[in-house]
């Protein structure tokens, strides 16, 4: 069974409708890369998934619980753990107490999991005291995941990773990406960055108009011309 | 009918006239004068026969202070429900029109009374003279603080004028030279109180002689024909200023101020306006105060009666709707004054609790009217009166 | 020619424009001219003719007051901080907490005097009841009114009128219940006082507590740097999305908000009613001084309602050379308005 399984799922913010029958599935090891146009409803559905909107119709489940609409702080606690694109990180606590919040919901010590995310992002281990805040792009992209990676989730969410980001960061983000799935965590991503994303992922999913309209492996998708002039602006 | 009863009977049909008149709007001109009019006479007549003297004149007040609070919710109207301007410190508006109005209408102390009373200045002037006094003192006060005060954000906006409110009531607390403070200023004129008691020289023999039945006592008949009439006026000028082009702003600026900005409206400048226009009411407001009560000092103006009560009148009758405001006031005096005698019938359950409670039944009241705030922020915050939808007139209707 | 020299001057003045902009939102514009206000209080008060002695003591005192003023202001700029909300009835919280403590001492039996001060153990007693006791009402108080309005994402201006509401609501209970008349913790007691240096003098209970605001706030400094529920409150403070997102538990961040603030607010209202007196007005009385040391120290920012608190006692006590000692917070209301022309973000906010 997938692990992540959104299922026909219709929704909106107010009246305004965005997405019309959705669905993808995660397995528990793979990458899976959603790409589309600008307004396609992909960061919609990271909010969907992640309890910030309610479907109007259709579920959202994931391992074999039914979370739609569930509150974040619960789907947390499920195993599954979010990035958002902005504000992702919390400006005025410091990289070292980011990571703590991101596992507020434990109590024992976090001595560990902050090792194996310094690990993961060496970087970071050297500025562990400094405000998130006052942190480059990139530098607060790792900081972001780090924060998610704290529970050990099962199904990493990433909205647009790659935002704002000088290419080469871009190589590095997308390589720890990669690293963070070796190790056993599923990564649900939505990128505008379509080329790199496919050529990571497992899979991908096309949404376009707030509908799927293609889907398959992410290296058919990626050499498939009427996909690239359709949906990925050639 | 005898004569007192007459008397009586025309003066209270004076503000039901103009109620009548406001709520028959839609009639033709004449109509809506003569309907109101016999309506009016009719209704006064009715309750003067039905209603004891003392419960007549008990409603009598009521309906005057009501309308005295109405004419300070409308005031808040235009700043509150017309252009979003947080005021708390109305207390201080309706201070500086109660105490202008004083020191304008009032005379110096003389002789032995200058020991004890101390004021600023002393005028003699007639009572519509301290009206307008006070109506422009309060604009400038507004004029004065606006400039660094309404620039700023919603809830900085509110504590600047809390600290207002605060300045003020000190003011009028410590500076004795200003206006007797702490002490109270007494002996504040009563407009046309002469019809009560010898005649007025300046109205013709015929108007005295009708009125000659009536005792001092009856002097609130008098005030309150006098400060519906203001009501009225300050009503309708606020109705046709709403429809005008200048409220079509107003409004225009609280639904979106960058919207109104960039079509090129002096947003501050109308914000300005709006907070000068609606403290000059509230000054009108003090001064139809202040010649009701005769004698005023600071605690008149304290948070609780002078700021606190005005906000759960116009939350209550809904902000940005005129009648609404008006209806607020009247139903939280009633409320206020209600509550006043549900506090007596408490008597006895208050003293079985502590023997100091009873006289200390003005708080209870309060409590009373706190929760009532409460009640209506969490559960009906439009108020009862939903904002008027207004359709301005076209230039050439008006 | 003259083209080219006409829109060099408008550049010039453009440029003038902007440079005065630029000063204009510069903290370190605030910071200069409220040196330059404190050097003017030098100057008057030499030119008056008042002592040194004199305005130190005031300066003391201000300091003394700061102390109270900052437990206030920590709770408020907390609650501002966490909730998005400006708690205008945080003054009257403060009184509640007086008058819970006036009650425990009047019902505690009294110990002798603790060396040198004005009270014995009952006071540090009531203290320590009513600081929780105080937490909790404030909490209960939220979750009746405010949380009903940040469920249905009412606007701030419906959240400050019921502030507003729980103000004057809490207020009438305490007339009710303790009458309009001022009243002291301690009839007939003597206040003993001590020399602290070159002739001025203060009350040894001002030193109690100015060393207790001291111990309080380093206790919320540790609670918010080193405990978990602390950074979690720093977090939501920051983002609350975010804090939802990752997982923190809001409601508990609330609760503690409100626990920390209460708790303060109390001990600062029974501190202040023991240096001075207590009245039913005296939280209302206290909530400009309060919002104008959070308004000076960047509204949301702990350490600089600290400042802030400090900044206004000063100002509070030292204008009382100048003019009539109840004008004090006029003063206080006077250096807000300068801040809020000059840095409305305060001096450690940040801009935009």
């Amino acid at each position: 069974m997938a692990l992540l399984k959104v299922d026909d799922a219709t929704a909106g913010y107010g009246e305004m409708q965005v997405l019309n029958s959705v669905s993808l599935t995660v397995e528990s090891d793979e990458i899976v890369s959603i790409v589309g146009p600008n307004g396609a409803g992909k960061s919609t559905v990271m909010k969907l998934i992640f309890g910030l909107l309610k479907p109007w119709e259709g579920t959202v489940q994931f391992d074999g619980n039914d979370i739609s609409g569930m509150a974040p702080d619960k789907i947390v606690k499920l195993g599954l753990c979010y990035v958002p694109q902005v504000d992702n990180v919390f400006p005025s606590l410091s990289v070292e107490e980011n990571l703590e919040m991101g596992a507020f919901i434990l109590d024992g010590p976090l001595g560990e999991r902050k090792e194996r995310v310094f690990e993961l992002f060496p970087r970071l281990a050297e500025r562990r005291r400094q405000r998130a805040g006052k942190m480059s792009g990139g530098e607060r992209q790792m900081v972001a995941m780090g924060r998610a990676l704290m529970l050990d989730p099962k199904l990493l969410m990433l909205d647009e990773p790659s935002a704002g980001l000088a290419p080469m960061l871009v190589d590095m983000i997308f390589e720890k990406v990669a690293e963070v799935n070796a190790a056993g965590v599923a990564v649900l991503m939505v990128e505008q960055n379509a080329k790199r994303s496919l050529e990571l992922a497992d899979r991908g999913y096309v949404l376009a108009t707030g509908r799927n309209q293609v889907e398959g492996p992410g290296s058919e998708l990626l050499n498939d011309p009427e996909v690239a002039r359709l949906y990925l602006g050639g | 009918m005898d004569n007192v009863l007459l008397a009586r009977s025309v003066l209270l049909a004076v503000p039901l006239y103009l109620l009548a008149l406001t709520l028959l709007g839609r009639l033709n001109p004449w109509l809506r004068h003569v309907l109101g009019l016999v309506i009016g006479f009719a209704v006064a007549a009715g309750l003067n026969l039905v209603l004891p003297a003392g419960d007549l004149s008990y409603f009598t007040t009521f309906v005057l202070m009501g309308c005295v609070y109405a004419v300070l919710a409308l005031g808040l109207n235009v700043q509150w429900g017309y252009t979003g301007l947080f005021n708390i410190g109305i207390a201080a508006f309706f201070a500086v029109g109660a105490f202008t109005s004083a020191l304008v209408t009032t005379n110096m102390p003389q002789g032995a009374m200058a020991a004890f009373t101390q004021q600023w200045v002393g005028l003699g002037a007639p009572f519509v003279v301290g009206v307008i006094a006070a109506g422009l003192a309060s604009g400038l006060l507004a004029l004065l603080i606006g400039g660094p005060t309404l620039r700023l954000r919603g809830d900085y906006l509110a504590i600047a004028t809390i600290g207002i409110g605060e300045l003020a009531r000190l003011f009028f607390q410590n500076e004795r030279w200003l206006a007797n403070g702490p002490q109270p200023l007494r002996g504040i004129p009563q407009p046309l109180s002469c019809l009560v008691n010898d005649g007025c020289s300046t109205l013709p023999a015929f108007v005295n002689q009708f009125f000659s039945a009536l005792s001092p006592r009856d002097y609130p008949f008098i005030y309150v024909a006098i400060v519906a009439l203001i009501l009225f006026l300050v009503y309708q000028a606020l109705e046709r200023a709403i429809r005008s082009p200048w409220g079509r702003v107003l409004r225009a600026v609280r639904e979106d101020e960058d919207a109104a900005a960039m079509n090129g409206k002096n947003v501050p400048g109308f914000r300005m306006q709006a907070f000068v226009v609606g403290a000059v009411i509230m000054g009108i407001g003090g001064s139809l105060y202040a010649h009701y009560v005769v004698a005023i000092d600071y605690s008149h103006f304290d948070p609780l009666y002078g700021t606190f009560l005005i906000w759960v009148m116009l939350m209550l009758g809904g902000s940005g709707n005129n009648r609404g405001a008006i209806l607020g006031a009247l139903v939280v005096w009633a409320i206020w004054t209600g509550t006043s005698f549900l506090v007596d019938a408490m008597r006895p359950a208050l003293a079985a609790i502590s023997p100091e409670l009873p006289q200390r039944g003005p708080y209870v009241r309060f409590l009373l009217i706190s929760i009532l705030m409460l009640v209506i922020v969490l559960y009906r915050p439009k108020g009862l009166f939903p904002e008027e939808k207004v359709v301005s007139l076209a230039r050439d209707e008006r | 020619m003259a083209v080219v020299e006409q829109s060099l001057a408008g550049a010039r003045g453009r440029n003038l424009r902007r440079r005065a902009g630029k000063l204009f939102g510069n903290r370190w514009t605030l910071v200069v001219i409220l040196a330059l206000v404190a050097v003017a209080v030098v100057i008057g008060a030499d030119a008056k003719n008042i002592s040194g002695v004199r305005m130190l003591t005031l300066v003391v005192r201000g300091v003394m007051l700061g102390g109270i003023l900052s437990l206030g202001a920590v709770g408020v700029t907390l609650i501002y901080g966490v909730l998005k909300m400006s708690n205008f009835a945080h003054g009257d919280y403060m009184t509640v907490g007086a008058y819970l403590g006036f009650a425990l001492v009047g019902v505690l039996p009294h110990g002798p005097r603790i060396a040198g001060l004005s009270f014995g153990y009952e006071f540090i007693v009531a203290l320590l009841l009513v600081m929780p006791l105080m937490g909790l009402i404030a909490y209960g108080l939220d979750r009746f009114t405010f949380r009903r309005l940040r469920v249905r994402r009412s606007p701030p201006i419906m959240m400050a009128m019921a502030a507003l509401g729980l103000a004057f609501g809490v207020r009438s209970i305490v007339y009710m219940v303790f009458g309009a008349d001022f009243a002291f913790f301690y009839t007939g007691a003597t206040r003993p006082s001590i020399e602290l240096f070159s002739g001025v003098r203060i009350r040894t209970d001002q030193l109690f507590i100015l060393v207790l605001a001291i111990v309080l706030i380093v206790l919320v400094y540790l609670l918010l740097e080193r405990t978990k529920i602390g950074k979690a409150m720093r977090a939501t403070a920051d983002n609350l999305d975010l804090a939802r997102i990752s997982g923190i538990d809001t409601e508990r961040v609330v609760f503690w908000t409100w626990l920390i603030g209460g708790a303060l607010a109390g001990a600062g209202g029974m501190l202040y009613g023991l240096d001075v007196q207590l009245r039913p007005e005296m939280g209302w009385w206290l909530l400009l001084p309060l919002f104008a040391s959070v308004i000076l120290g960047s509204i949301g920012n702990v350490y600089g309602a600290l400042v802030g608190a400090f900044t206004i006692g000063i100002v509070w006590q030292v204008s009382g050379a100048f003019m009539n000692p109840a004008y004090g917070p006029g003063a206080a209301f006077l250096v807000m308005i300068l801040v809020l022309l000059i840095r409305p973000e305060g001096l450690l906010g940040r801009r935009g």
